[in-house]
């Protein structure tokens, strides 16, 4: 049903961390590998080994440069996937039903043997976080590894979605937004997380973390003072000191 | 966006045929038996092969039919309902006209509204996407039901409601692009909400996910058919406006209603090119693009 749920038992979503994000990819990749793997539509790619490579991915990490109005300029690295919004408009435009968001946990998905590929889903969301395969003609999207957070079959700490057990950093992380004592709850909270184009009404689920303030270049001298030649001209025993100390 | 052919092609022809339904619902003209069969094979190859043409750019078209389910929150399938009844209405209703020469008038009312219905909620397909401010504004509707009533009086040979459709239409279109041109802005979607990094400062985009291309920027980000936009609207507004109107207001003749109908075709052609190519989707922001 393309009816958005009034309430869900949970929330399930990340807090993505920009202040820690290095940039690697490598929850990109190991996004890819499992979802192409395993549940659903296998994620293609179309002249893989070509002069012109592209394919379907469900998160994929851009680049931002911030420039304050003084200081120099701040990288930051920025992962994008679903935000699994509370008011998701790529559910309510679906004609087929196939495009939904689960009343237990919140995570919007497809039914991909009823979606009939007509792209409008992906029009509707802000972010870009829907892709239709080109090879399979069926919605691709963040299933938050629904195939791997319920999955008894993984050890434990493999029940969370591919990208946060995978990122190096540490700069991923999953849990439950109803509970407001939950980790990510607590992150959000504290480190103050954003919503991104808020002006879109799209109520998205995950949270980014701001990157912090870069060390300002001016703390940097705060020796400075110190390391300057306290008397240019010595006399004295000083010069004698100076005299012997240069010698070696 | 995309200027999708077939999706050009559908909007075009199948506002057309739908315009003319309505004419031919409200008894314009009235007409009976081989004539009446000659319009109504006109109004169907048009509604019916837009709507073919739209199935192309579909995945899966073998599972169209699941597109009926979700009216209760989906313009696409709320349009596949009105398509269908009004299709089926002016069925029954041209079947009546052209074997039995009697004409049931309130199944042709039905008929006309179902098939103004039916363009309505095309438009609405595009009205209701707050993530392309240019379409996402009242005069969307307004417009396509304002071309669709303006072909369909110039197909069914009503010359004087059609002069006057057509101008209407042509100043509808002339304030849709107004509108239009400011929507982006007003919408106030840019960079900096886009990531929320704006409070720390101006924020560029550094490097793109992947060196090559993708599916969004194939579907969202068209930014090289804008450069001849000026020239686009004015040739859009001689072929679908000026060119007819004056054809129309001659002396009645066959070859000049030809032309009017021919040129007021490709003058809609090229505006609802406009349409797409002209419409900035946000998420081109991501990519330091719109
Ligand atoms: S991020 Fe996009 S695809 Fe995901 S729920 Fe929100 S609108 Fe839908
Ligand atoms: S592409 Fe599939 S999931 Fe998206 S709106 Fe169309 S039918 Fe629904």
């Amino acid at each position: 049903m393309t009816s958005l749920p009034k309430q869900t038992d949970r929330k399930l979503g990340l807090v993505i961390d920009l202040d820690t994000c290095v940039g690697c990819h490598a929850c990109v990749i190991s996004c890819k590998g499992w979802n192409t793997e395993n549940y659903g539509a296998a994620l293609s790619d179309t002249d893989p080994y070509g002069a012109e490579p592209s394919g379907t991915f469900l998160n994929r990490v851009h680049s931002y440069e911030v420039q304050p109005a003084s200081g120099a300029a701040q990288l930051v690295h920025f992962p994008k996937s679903c935000l699994h919004c509370d008011n998701a408009p790529c559910v309510t435009v679906c004609p087929t039903g196939a495009s939904y968001k689960r009343v237990e946990d919140g995570i919007v998905l497809v039914n991909e043997s009823d979606c009939i590929g007509c792209g409008l889903c992906a029009w509707a969301c802000p972010y870009g976080a829907r892709e239709l395969d080109a090879l399979e003609g069926v919605m691709k999207k963040c299933t938050l590894c629904v195939d791997r957070i319920y999955n008894e079959n993984l050890p434990e700490e493999d029940r969370e979605p591919a990208c946060v057990r995978t990122c190096p950093a540490g700069a991923r992380h999953f849990g439950d937004f109803a509970d407001p004592d939950s980790n990510v709850s607590r992150l959000n909270r504290d480190r103050g997380g954003i919503d991104l184009m808020p002006e879109q009404g799209t109520k998205p689920v995950n949270k980014y973390l701001p990157p912090r303030r870069k060390d300002q270049t001016a703390e940097i001298d705060v020796l400075a003072p110190f390391l300057e030649p306290v008397a240019e001209d010595a006399k004295g025993f000083m010069a004698w000191l100076d005299k012997t100390l240069e010698k070696f | 966006m995309h200027p999708a052919p077939s999706v050009i092609i559908f909007t075009t022809l199948s506002g057309l045929g739908f315009g003319l339904l309505t004419f031919l619902g409200l008894g314009m003209p009235g007409v009976t038996g081989w004539t009446a069969f000659a319009f109504f094979t006109i109004a169907y190859l048009l509604a019916v092969g837009g709507l073919a043409a739209s199935t192309f750019h579909l995945g899966h078209p073998e599972r169209a039919f699941k597109a009926f389910t979700q009216w209760r929150t989906s313009w696409l399938s709320r349009e596949a309902w009105a398509s269908a009844g009004a299709l089926l209405v002016m069925a029954i209703y041209g079947f009546l006209l052209v074997f039995h020469d009697t004409r049931l008038a309130p199944l042709g009312w039905l008929g006309a509204a179902l098939s103004l219905l039916t363009v309505f909620t095309t438009s609405m397909i595009y009205t209701q996407l707050r993530t392309v401010p240019r379409w996402n504004t009242p005069i969307t509707p307004v417009k396509f039901l304002a071309l669709s009533i303006a072909g369909g009086a110039l197909l069914s040979g009503e010359v004087s409601i059609a002069i006057v459709a057509i101008a209407a239409a042509g100043l509808v279109v002339v304030a849709s692009w107004i509108v239009g041109d400011t929507r982006f802005a007003e919408a106030g979607s840019d960079l900096s909400t886009a990531t929320g990094l704006g409070r720390f400062g101006t924020v560029r985009a550094f490097e793109p996910p992947h060196t090559g291309t993708n599916y969004l920027l194939r579907e969202f980000v068209y930014v090289v058919g804008r450069k001849h936009s000026a020239k686009l609207r004015l040739i859009a507004l001689l072929l679908m406006v000026a060119l007819p109107v004056i054809a129309l207001a001659l002396p009645f003749n066959h070859i000049f209603a030809a032309v009017a109908v021919l040129s007021h075709l490709v003058g809609v052609f090229v505006a609802r090119w406009l349409f797409f190519a002209e419409a900035e989707h946000v998420v081109g922001l991501y990519y330091g693009k719109r």
